[in-house]
């Protein structure tokens, strides 16, 4: 048993056309690792520079947003399925007026 | 992304996004593009293609005019539609009100790879040029594609 990680369809030709992975993994940052580890080119589509990861990428652990769990500390265990999905986001300048909205994540 | 890409896209298609550009300025539109992929599976060759597209709600209340913004369960809903449908969720659309079809640095730090983004440019409420787009993998900047608009004949009975 492990932990099923589900990749998103635009980063499946990184990720060797894969719609899943599955990982040994205590929590969501480990099995982010080992998926950026097995498959490198994820790596800048899912994480800044810094390592943080990208505002526009939402990670699910059972269907619940990480963001109101540990965020990448949530742990995981056998048989959970971790889902990255994206939400979309875009617009005509590079910065807003105010300037205080950049990467800022947005919930439905 | 070495060589350009191609969008193909029928006249009431782009007609459509061009008018929800236009209803919602001095907002940005923003929607999801339905159809197949030249790699999709099967046997088919030739270019991307969108059969479908779906006009989505613009999240970002804050700002508008200048960002656009669709939830991830938006994502979720559009990419079921796009199954139930026996197509792929291609790409996104959305306007640049009073301002050029050219995806913005914003547009490239939030984008993700092999979508398609169009853009369309909006002026003083009337849609202009539309254009489509690519982030490259190494994500340093974005590849123009080639839009093929063609009339598809509808056949009336």
């Amino acid at each position: 048993m492990s932990v099923k990680v589900m990749i998103p369809t635009p980063l499946r030709p990184h990720a060797g056309g894969k719609a899943a992975a599955e990982f040994q993994a205590k929590t969501v940052a480990e099995a982010l690792d080992h998926l950026t580890a097995q498959y490198v080119d994820l790596k800048r589509h899912l994480f800044t520079e810094e390592g943080a990861l990208r505002s526009f990428v939402n990670v699910y652990v059972n269907g619940e947003d990480i963001r109101y769990l540990a965020q990448e500390n949530t742990p995981t265990k056998d048989g959970d399925t971790i889902n990255i999905i994206p939400s979309i986001a875009g617009g005509s300048v590079t910065r807003t007026a105010t300037g205080n909205s950049l990467g800022k994540p947005l919930h439905s | 992304m070495t060589e350009p890409t191609t969008l193909s896209i029928t006249t009431g298609l782009a007609e459509r996004i061009r008018k929800h550009g236009a209803e919602t300025y001095p907002h940005e539109c923003c929607g999801a593009l339905l159809g197949r992929d030249a790699d999709s599976g099967g046997d088919r060759k030739g270019p991307r293609e969108i059969l479908d597209c779906l006009p989505l709600v613009n999240r970002r209340e804050d700002s508008p005019n200048n960002r656009f913004s669709i939830a991830p369960m938006d994502v979720i809903e559009a990419d079921r539609a796009a199954q139930a449908r026996g197509m792929d969720l291609i790409g996104w659309y959305h306007s640049h009100p009073d301002h050029p079809a050219k995806p913005s640095e914003y547009d490239r730090n939030h984008a993700w790879p092999w979508f398609s983004y169009i853009i369309v440019s909006v002026r003083a409420g009337v849609p202009k040029e539309m254009t489509s787009w690519r982030l490259n993998d190494d994500r340093s900047e974005f590849s123009q594609e080639t839009i093929e608009i063609y009339s598809k004949a509808v056949v009336q009975s």
